[in-house]
């Protein structure tokens, strides 16, 4: 059994839940161990850096710490908290000035930290721990006629991690493939949700939601799926506010990509916590239970 | 004396010293611009904020929008023909700003953030219904009552909970910020 040292971040404690959820059950499918890191706190997200850059190196170094400790690859479901590990991590690496102020700050938490975990993104060990050849064989109702923008948002890819593409990345396409589904070419994919201007800048998030929103229904989408609780937020919480500020009629449903590998392998939809968004979903599972 | 630093050499200190080259090295090329995609609603462009800061035109760029428009995506950074992380360029013109205490009225970016790191240094994670009170004064009556309706199918949906949660080692936690930033009292 693959093991790794999970950071599922604040969202999933709320409004990301299902995304919880789901990840749990398409692992626990898969043969893949997500064990919590003990007594983590919240990455800063954001709205630390414009504060103390030191500061949310800081505190994203204590959650890095305890992973060190396991021994394990840290692994987050969340893009903005991937980014921010991975990032620090990498600084703690490189820069030993940094690493010893930070040191100094986790001494008082009994915590030591060297940059020796692998930060991941949790769509990054299904598709190259377990591989699209494993996942293939868990697919028992392939999601067939089922159109899906895969929606990659900012964090996941930008800053460039390492060498990946990060104009035209392919790999989300790849996984709904395997999963028996139709991955729609649209050039939205990586354009920002607005991220938390949703809650500072509200009229430009909607609007940047409504683009990406428009960009998936003209390529007649049926549903969007993301890597991300902040991007699955503002596509789908917010699409009732884009309906009544621009006078659309956006009713696509949202999913985390986990609930539809989930629905791939034949997991009852309540337990990938389907059913509980503010958009019906009933449309989308017509087609991917092959029951329309 | 000492010469005061020239602005932008300000800012380039701001910004994490090891990656990405300095502002100075900026083409004027509108890269960034052209790739931003809140740039509409932004008082002055990227590419217009750097050449501000380059003519050390101090209290015009504390006075713009266009940082707390920044919605952290770094596309302009991975695009910089001239590699310069622009997006975290946006982030020191926002620490800046919140040092001085100087920024555009009726913002909700600086108390946001504000809000956010202490609520974070009394709990240690997140917890959404707290932070509503920081910016829902702000809003117009309209979104107020739309964010009430919200956040009540949030609840009743389960997804959202209604008590915070706190870590468990938060007095060692605690301890741990205060050798960063000191902020009240020490316990």
């Amino acid at each position: 059994m693959k093991q790794y040292a999970y950071y599922p971040g604040c969202s999933l404690e709320s409004l990301g839940k299902s995304y919880h959820l789901s990840a749990m059950e398409v692992s626990k499918a898969l043969g893949v161990e997500l064990k919590e890191i003990e007594d983590w706190n919240c990455c800063g997200a954001t709205a630390y850096f414009p504060v103390d850059e030191f500061l949310a190196y800081t505190l994203t170094a204590r959650n890095l710490a305890k992973a060190e400790k396991t021994g394990l690859d840290f692994v987050a479901p969340c893009s903005a908290c991937y980014k921010n590990a991975f990032f620090t991590n990498k600084y703690i690496q490189h820069d030993a000035d940094l690493a010893d102020h930070i040191n100094y700050a986790l001494e008082v938490d009994d915590l030591h930290v060297s940059g020796t975990s692998r930060v991941r993104h949790l769509i990054d060990i299904f598709i190259n721990d377990v591989g699209l050849e494993e996942i293939k064989t868990k697919v028992t109702n392939p999601l067939k006629d089922l159109r899906v923008a895969p929606y990659y948002g900012c964090q996941i890819l930008r800053p460039r991690k390492e060498h990946e593409d990060v104009e035209n990345p392919q790999y989300f396409e790849n996984l709904l493939s395997t999963l028996g589904a139709e991955p729609v070419n649209y050039s939205s994919k990586a354009r920002c949700c607005g991220g938390s201007l949703i809650i500072t800048n509200r009229k430009a998030a909607l609007d940047m939601v409504r683009i990406l929103l428009q960009d998936a229904v003209n390529h007649d989408a049926d549903v969007i799926a993301t890597t991300c609780p902040m991007c699955n937020v503002n596509l789908e919480v917010y699409q009732a506010q884009v309906n009544r500020e621009f006078g659309t009629q956006y009713a696509i449903p949202v999913m985390y990509f986990t609930q539809l590998m989930g629905l791939s392998f034949g997991i009852v939809p309540g337990h990938l916590g389907i059913g509980k968004q503010q958009v019906s979903s009933e449309s989308m599972l017509a087609i991917a239970q092959n029951t329309k | 004396m000492v010469d005061e630093l020239a602005f932008n050499y300000e800012i380039t200190n701001l910004m994490y010293a090891s990656h990405g080259q300095p502002i100075t090295n900026c083409l004027q090329c509108g890269t960034c611009s052209g790739t931003c995609p809140a740039v509409e609603f932004m008082d002055h462009t990227p590419r217009q904020i750097i050449g501000m800061i380059r003519a050390d035109l101090k209290e015009e760029v504390l006075a713009s929008n266009t940082y707390w428009t920044c919605a952290s995506c770094f596309h302009c950074t991975v695009r910089c023909p001239a590699d310069i992380d622009v997006a975290d360029m946006m982030y020191a013109l926002k620490r800046y700003s919140m040092w001085k205490g100087q920024f555009q009225a009726g913002l909700i970016g600086p108390d946001f953030s504000e809000a956010f790191v202490k609520m974070i240094v009394n709990s240690g994670r997140s917890f959404e219904p707290l932070l509503a009170a920081t910016y829902l004064p702000r809003y117009s009556a309209r979104d107020i009552v739309q964010e009430g309706l919200m956040a009540t199918g949030l609840v009743l949906s389960g997804k959202m909970p209604l008590l915070p949660k706190k870590i468990k080692g938060l007095k060692k936690f605690q301890q741990m910020v205060r050798r960063i930033i000191p902020i009240g009292e020490q316990s």
